[in-house]
């Protein structure tokens, strides 16, 4: 690692998550919230990388596996509901869904 | 030369990050998040962690990116549907929110660059190729790797309950 530190990798992650958290709560869009969300989990998954590399230890690679499989399901769900709620409201405006019972 | 594509890759990678939030498109913002994930992909590379720079890229911006376009494209979504209001109050605070949160990482991140606990460790064997990982995972990490097969199977059976429609 020439000129690179680790310190490099942590603070590109946590910008990334940053974005990604400023996306989720800012937008109104539930698909791009869900994007957003995406982009946490990956800056998460640069952070173990990283942090794998440090300590010359591979358990952050096993850890970014499960957390990949993590989102794909979590990916998949989220659409389902996108797609429930769109047939049902016709809009995907996150204000809109208020009631717990609708 | 690792200081060149680290900082050519984080800088595409914030970039496509960006583009994500700021899009009134959903597609635009799915493509620019493939962006980022490849950027990040790369930067797993340096990381001489290539498994996981492979498994990014087939699973990322493979399967969950088609997933999200197919959905954008089959919800077939009215202009009005989008929005992107910067005036409301909900907008700052989130900004706010935002903020805070990266100068508090960054301060803990600076207390410790101030106590530097040694430097990189020696890379093990096989560090970051398919070998070495699938040696971990089939045996030190075999339970939690089945689990996540239920987590899958319980993924798919909510997938379909969910999106089913219903006669009413």
């Amino acid at each position: 690692m020439s000129g690179i530190t680790p310190e490099h990798y942590f603070v590109l992650s946590a910008i990334l998550f940053v974005i990604g958290a400023f996306g989720v709560i800012a937008r109104k869009n539930l698909i791009i919230i869900l994007m957003s969300l995406e982009l946490m989990l990956n800056a998460g998954n640069l952070a173990f990388i990283a942090f794998s590399r440090v300590h010359g230890n591979m358990t952050g690679h096993i850890f970014m596996i499960m957390s990949i499989t993590v989102a794909a399901a979590e990916v998949a769900v989220g659409l389902a509901l996108v797609v429930a709620v769109y047939s049902h409201k016709d809009s995907l405006d996150v204000d809109i869904l208020r009631m717990l019972k609708g | 030369m690792e200081t060149v594509l680290f900082y050519l890759f984080a800088a595409l990678a914030v970039a496509g990050a960006l583009l994500v939030i700021v899009h009134k498109n959903p597609v635009s913002s799915a493509v620019s998040l493939v962006l980022t994930l490849f950027a990040t992909a790369v930067l797993f590379v340096l990381l001489s962690a290539h498994f996981a720079a492979a498994i990014q890229i087939l699973v990322y911006a493979g399967a969950i990116m088609v997933l999200f376009l197919f959905t954008v494209m089959f919800l077939n979504l009215k202009p009005g549907a989008l929005d992107f209001d910067s005036k409301n109050m909900a907008f700052k605070g989130s900004l706010l929110l935002a903020g805070l949160f990266f100068v508090g990482y960054f301060a803990i991140l600076a207390y410790g660059m101030a106590f530097p606990g040694g430097s990189t460790a020696a890379l093990p064997e096989g560090f970051g190729t398919v070998e070495g990982v699938g040696m971990m995972l089939f045996t030190d990490y075999l339970l939690p790797f089945e689990l996540t097969s239920v987590l899958i199977l319980a993924a798919i059976i909510g997938v379909v309950a969910i999106a089913k429609r219903r006669e009413s």
